[in-house]
């Protein structure tokens, strides 16, 4: 293990200090809440010869990933960040990054998406951009933004792979709180993530190569097979990540963290910070006798739809919470992806889904206290009130 | 200095966009493409705009490109090509590259004046060493020949059609050229496939200057324009004589009209032997037609104007 340093921190001061650890050749990015601070803490480091990166301060968010992908077909690493609308405006850019294989790592700091305005927390922007064939890792705290950063740029840029993977934390609640967390030194990080390795580099003038090729209905599907071959590759390299990481810092990451699981009989699925309020719940329900568990995923894309399944299986009653929804017209993103998870399995957990945290709306223990009551009364007369429903709102 | 074209030098080159694309025949813009490339003295990357030319010239498992290309969507070529610019100082200085490389987008009307103004706005204020050339075939054609701001008045389109409403376009071009030139970049020009030697004079003076550089090429396109397929460069040349497409350069600042018809032509010689501007020449369509030749008029007076404010004759001359 290398040596380390205590520190307290936000999250987005932490997931700039591992970008400066991380030192990439380029970055381009455009403000937006709550990411922007990422972005300031890290041109700080540009402007006083900190990094060796050039960054390109563009006119949108579209150009700045518009900006990623050249850089990065140029050959070299390359990160941005962003938030909500931002991620929104990429989208069409977001596609073309994985389409292209470009191991570009971007920093998502969840917020809602407009309308209404809103600058505050929820899931619905990362949510959005589940299915543009980036790898998501999705972070509790300061502590896992930092430490997923790192392990973003290992993940994204193994040759057997080459994907581009966001990093989900969640807006003002972790990048803008104060933690202690520890921060790695500076040699132990670049010997982690190590070399960037160039691949069909179109600034290499000796062997032009063409990207962006038009490809009609004859092959069009087999291309986008085999990126679904690589997607299934993306497990093992994330595990290998991780226990690479461990060896350096003592932390131990997985597909997804399991807590008390093992013999529960009714367990919450969580992402991000609202797990940490969790688990204290679950402690407190096991303080009490009753056999409570959570899951907390991490990787999101690819969704490790078997390893889960293992997981919660056993269980009689699971309640997924969704930090974003759609509009009432369909259950929440993640229930969806447990459902899936468990739907193989006979007997399976009984399944509700709640809806919660919207815009930055506070989860708080009593919420837990409650969802985690309801599915003992579920386990325990597999009587069932309502599927889906949104709590902490007025009704 | 970029050194004098010669036709001997050139024509011991090397083609950097190969015949067998799918290009339509008769088209302006690989003529646009092909001549950009060959005024070249430096190896370059090329960005491309979506659209005709990227569409038909990069069809898996085949490309037209001999230099290495990148084609990311419609509205970004120059964003793109802002980071591949940026990707190659940031090596340059890390001692990984040693080479002199240029980058050069090519976009066009469609993707330049309209959905990629942004992004190219957005390059050229940042400052990036690259050279936009922009191929103005005045519609998107790529699309089925839709009207774009750099449809010209009166002109015909699949959604401005002419008809006994509405006669065409009902608007004048948009002056992107000028708009560039606002940007206060230190090379801005208009050229045209017909004057080749002026055109590559350009291009190859572009390419020496540091910093963004913005060109705008007219490109004739036959199935737009309905005009004869092997016309594309009696059409420029007939863009250039009528004063439609001024040869010019803004050089920090400086106005330089490069070309200066011997005897300016009416602009009818360059619409007439187009379909898209067959119903101009309706009798009930006389005021539009006398519109566009005052616009024309205008443009060419403020430009020479511009040129003498600017630029006065040197002392002794």
């Amino acid at each position: 293990m290398s040596a380390s340093r205590v520190v307290a921190v936000t999250g987005n001061e932490s997931v700039a200090e591992a970008l400066r650890q991380v030192n990439p050749d380029v970055s381009a990015a455009y403000p937006i809440t709550p990411a922007t601070d990422i972005m300031q803490r890290f041109t700080h480091y540009v402007s006083n010869g900190k990094v060796k990166t050039e960054m390109i301060l563009v006119e949108s968010e579209h150009s700045a990933m518009s900006a990623c992908i050249g850089a990065s077909a140029a050959g070299g690493r390359v990160m941005t960040a962003t938030s909500s609308q931002g991620l929104a405006l990429m989208w069409e850019e977001l596609f073309i990054a994985s389409g292209y294989r470009l191991p570009i790592v971007m920093s998502l700091v969840n917020r809602a998406l407009s309308a209404p305005i809103n600058i505050h927390c929820d899931h619905s922007d990362g949510m959005g951009a589940r299915d543009c064939g980036w790898i998501q890792l999705w972070s509790e705290n300061a502590q896992e933004a930092y430490d997923n950063t790192i392990q973003a740029f290992r993940i994204a840029e193994n040759m057997d792979i080459r994907l581009p993977a966001m990093v989900c934390m969640d807006g003002f609640i972790i990048s803008h709180s104060i933690e202690r967390m520890e921060y790695l030194d500076d040699d132990a990080v670049r010997n982690y993530v190590g070399d960037f390795k160039q691949l069909y580099p179109l600034l290499d003038i000796a062997h032009p190569v063409s990207y962006g090729p038009l490809i009609l209905s004859d092959y069009y599907m087999e291309y986008k097979r085999a990126h679904a071959e690589v997607m299934s590759k993306v497990k093992h390299v994330v595990l290998d990540a991780a226990s690479e990481f461990e060896r350096i810092s003592g932390r131990k990451y997985g597909l997804f963290e399991d807590y008390r699981l093992d013999d529960a009989e009714i367990g919450l699925v969580v992402l991000n910070s609202a797990a940490g309020t969790s688990k204290d719940v679950v402690d407190a329900f096991r303080d009490r006798g009753i056999k409570a568990g959570l899951l907390k995923p991490r990787l999101f894309r690819p969704f490790p739809y078997e390893e889960v399944g293992e997981a919660l299986k056993h269980l009689k009653a699971v309640c997924v919470l969704d930090r974003a929804d759609a509009s009432g017209a369909s259950y929440g993103p993640l229930f969806m992806e447990i459902a899936s998870s468990v739907s193989p399995y006979s007997p399976r957990p009984v399944l509700l889904n709640k809806i919660y945290g919207l815009g930055g709306r506070d989860y708080l223990p009593g919420h837990a206290e409650s969802v985690l009551s309801e599915l003992a009364e579920v386990a325990a007369t597999g009587k069932v009130r309502t599927f889906k429903e949104y709590i902490g709102v007025r009704e | 200095m970029a050194t004098p074209l010669s036709l001997k030098e050139l024509s011991k080159k090397e083609t950097m966009i190969t015949g067998g694309h799918r290009m339509c025949s008769g088209c302006g813009a690989p003529i646009v493409v092909k001549m950009a490339l060959l005024a070249s003295e430096y190896p370059v990357v090329v960005a491309n705009a979506t659209g005709c030319l990227e569409v038909s010239t990069c069809i898996s498992e085949y490309t037209a490109w001999n230099v290495p290309w990148i084609h990311n969507a419609f509205e970004n070529a120059a964003a793109t090509l802002s980071g591949v610019e940026a990707m190659y100082r940031s090596l340059k200085k890390q001692g990984k590259i040693n080479s002199d490389i240029k980058f050069i987008a090519f976009g066009g009307d469609g993707g330049t004046y309209d959905i990629g103004l942004q992004s190219l706005s957005g390059a050229m204020e940042r400052g990036h060493d690259m050279l936009y050339i922009c191929y103005d075939n005045g519609a998107y054609m790529n699309t089925g020949i839709q009207r774009s701001s750099a449809t010209p008045l009166g002109a015909d389109t699949t959604t401005c059609p002419a008809g006994t409403c509405v006669s065409g376009k009902p608007q004048p071009r948009k002056d992107l050229t000028r708009i560039m030139a606002a940007h206060g970049i230190p090379y801005v020009a208009q050229a045209s496939p017909s004057h080749w030697s002026d055109l590559m004079k350009k291009v190859r003076k572009a390419l020496e200057i540091n910093g963004p550089k913005f060109m705008n090429v007219i490109a004739p396109c036959n199935r737009g324009w309905r005009s004869r397929t092997d016309d594309a460069i009696l059409l420029s040349r007939l863009a250039v004589e009528t004063c439609y497409w001024p040869l010019f350069e803004i050089e920090n600042g400086v106005t330089r009209v490069t070309v200066k018809p011997k005897e300016k032509k009416p602009l009818s010689e360059f619409m007439r032997p187009q379909g898209r501007f067959k119903h101009i020449f309706a009798p009930e369509n006389e005021a539009l037609l006398k519109q566009a030749q005052h616009d024309i008029d205008a443009y060419w007076e403020r430009l020479l104007k511009e040129e003498a404010f600017t630029a006065p004759p040197e002392p002794g001359q």
